[in-house]
């Protein structure tokens, strides 16, 4: 068994990031993800690595986008108003079809917002947040367990299916100390095969170009539809979700990350007080695992999404579900926290009294 | 018989799109012969811009990578950072490097970072259709300044190696043009000197090529001879020749 350390949940995900085999970061300084940048600045270089503190998030991304086209596994870390900036660089690596690890741990927005964490990111997170038709594959953490062990495979997918791969984590989970296990395969570059696409020393081998674009009329449809069906595979392959007390559930709640841990508060609660309320956790962002929603919808009728925004992911629950089931929405914005107390409340509301609910919470 | 010259093996045997009169293909080929005589092709990664130069990528026949506007010098950062091996340049217009990638440019400098970059000044944004650009000269004439660029309303135009010039981390810097035989052959000097400070691994070198845009010079310079002259009676003015950092 692994040894269990005590770890803030920025500095896991970078070490998670560095025993997945990633050995370039650049990045640029961001409350609530500085101890990313901090921990790789003096972590790389210990294992052969390269670290850069970029002037930008834009140049960082860029950084990456040339790391990234090289072959070597690489990561930049963020959070929302920095990861805006990097959604251009974002859209060029996955229309020029480079695997990297991108982490936005999520502040209050929107604009300057605030440096608290929220999960108000998720439209740009899912809907791939720069121009142009492409998915990132997004993974979220409810823990520091979970921000150490998802970079291996966050990288594993990025490299297999050819696009970026995202950490959505928030402030709280970031700052947050917890035991970690470091249980994820440890991946020593020097074994991974270079990719048949990097640049690099071509010994006489043929040129290689990496570039998101094509001007002839009908080759960048092809391009895109090419992803396209990588994307089905991953649709296909890598839906991960966990459940908590779904068996005998008459209704079931929906959150990610931070609100997630609130609900597993929230249950405990409504279990002790005699609601039969259970969870499910997306824990893949995109694919979101919409037919086992789908699936669960046949047999319980209402569903109560909790997150920490004016309501995102709730859309996703309710394309999934498709009108089969009753959609309820906890929604705290602006980067607060709803309490166990509060989910409960409207969780009563639903079961015991038929309310409706579809509002922020206020 | 005897072969005088023959295409650069860092060239590719395809035709390029450039317009007739365009500084971009000499500057493409004298960058090609010094990879040749450098013996570099194999280790080169080259970046192509958005711009005009945005096919670059097809042209030059070692591995290459186009992205963002402006983002050259931080691509060239990571690449070279996890292949301190390879020889890497990027090859920027004026719009790309000194306007949107401005921060970039200087920072690479700031870091001399060990990369080339080759600064093609033409003084417009030429693949766009001839906007100002921030080397645009006074009382040029642009789509965005049609009676001629006024200090008043877009301030003056950027001297790149006289700025970079200040900056610790510049270790070669030199303005050429290729509006005359001479000044080709200067450049490619220039050029060798710049691939030559990266394999000795002395930090950041740029080439600042002034360079002519006959399509988009307007009307009184739309064809090469006034292009040229144009080059060295007004360009040659306000961004003048010589080497600003390193030997001479």
């Amino acid at each position: 068994m692994a040894e269990k350390k005590l770890m803030k949940g920025n500095e896991a995900l970078a070490e998670g990031a560095i025993k997945a085999g990633c050995r370039f970061f650049a990045g640029y300084p961001i409350t609530p993800q500085n101890e990313v940048p901090e921990y790789m600045s003096w972590r790389m270089p210990a294992v052969g690595g390269a670290f850069v503190q970029a002037e930008s998030e834009v140049s960082a991304i860029n950084m990456i986008y040339g790391a990234a086209a090289t072959g070597v596994r690489c990561m930049t870390s963020s959070s929302s108003p920095g990861v805006s900036l990097k959604q251009e660089g974002l859209s060029y690596c996955a229309g020029a079809d480079l695997p990297l690890l991108i982490a936005n741990v999520m502040r209050g927005g929107p604009g300057l917002g605030n440096i608290a964490g929220a999960q108000g990111d998720y439209w740009q997170a899912t809907r791939g947040g720069g121009h142009g038709d492409y998915r990132t594959f997004v993974m979220a953490p409810n823990g520091v367990n979970e921000m150490a062990n998802f970079p291996h495979k966050c990288f594993e997918v990025a490299c297999k299916y050819r696009l970026p791969a995202m950490v959505l984590a928030d402030g709280i989970i970031g700052q947050m100390m917890e035991p970690v296990e470091f249980t994820a395969p440890e991946v020593d570059p020097k074994n991974l095969v270079e990719p048949d696409w990097a640049l690099g020393i071509n010994n006489g081998r043929a040129k290689r170009i990496v570039k998101s674009y094509d001007l002839r009329e009908g080759y960048l449809e092809k391009m895109v539809l090419e992803r396209v069906k990588r994307y089905k595979e991953i649709e296909k392959n890598e839906i991960m979700y966990e459940e908590k007390m779904l068996e005998d559930a008459e209704i079931a709640m929906v959150a990610y990350g931070t609100s997630a841990r609130v609900s597993v508060a929230a249950m405990k609660l409504a279990r002790e007080r005699g609601i039969k309320v259970g969870l499910f956790r997306p824990i893949t962002l995109w694919p979101f695992p919409k037919n086992r929603l789908a699936e669960l919808s046949n047999r319980i009728k209402k569903f109560l999404v909790v997150e920490m925004s004016l309501g995102q992911m709730v859309e996703d629950v309710q394309l999934s579900i498709n009108g089969a089931a009753q959609v309820n929405l906890h929604a705290k914005p602006g980067a607060s926290v709803m309490t166990a107390e509060e989910v409960y409340t409207t969780l009563e509301r639903i079961v015991k009294k038929g309310a409706k609910e579809y509002a922020v919470a206020k | 018989m005897q072969l005088l010259n023959k295409r650069p093996e860092s060239l590719v045997d395809v035709p390029m799109h450039y317009c007739p009169g365009c500084g971009h293909g000499i500057i493409h080929r004298l960058t090609a012969e010094v990879m040749d005589e450098l013996n570099i092709r194999e280790r080169t990664i080259g970046i192509a811009p958005v711009g005009c130069a945005v096919f670059a990528d097809t042209y030059f026949n070692c591995d290459m990578i186009q992205g963002p506007h402006g983002r050259g010098p931080a691509e060239a950062t990571g690449i070279k950072r996890c292949k301190p091996g390879a020889i890497v340049f990027s090859y920027q217009g004026d719009g790309d490097l000194a306007s949107i990638g401005m921060a970039e440019i200087v920072h690479a400098a700031i870091r001399s970072e060990n990369i080339t970059v080759i600064f093609v000044n033409n003084a417009i944004y030429g693949m766009t259709g001839g906007q100002m650009a921030p080397t645009t000269l006074i009382g040029q004439k642009a789509t965005t300044c049609v009676e001629g660029r006024t200090a008043k309303q877009a301030g003056y135009p950027i001297r790149m190696c006289e700025l970079l010039a200040t900056i610790d981390g510049s270790t070669y810097l030199e303005r050429t043009s290729v509006h005359t035989a001479p000044g080709v052959l200067k450049t490619k000097a220039a050029l060798k000197k710049a691939f030559q400070t990266q394999i000795d691994g002395k930090g950041f070198s740029m080439v600042e090529i002034l360079s002519m845009c006959p399509t988009n010079w307007g009307t009184r310079l739309d064809n090469p001879s006034e292009a040229t002259k144009y080059v060295n009676d007004d360009m040659m003015k306000v961004f003048p020749l010589g080497v600003y950092k390193g030997e001479k």
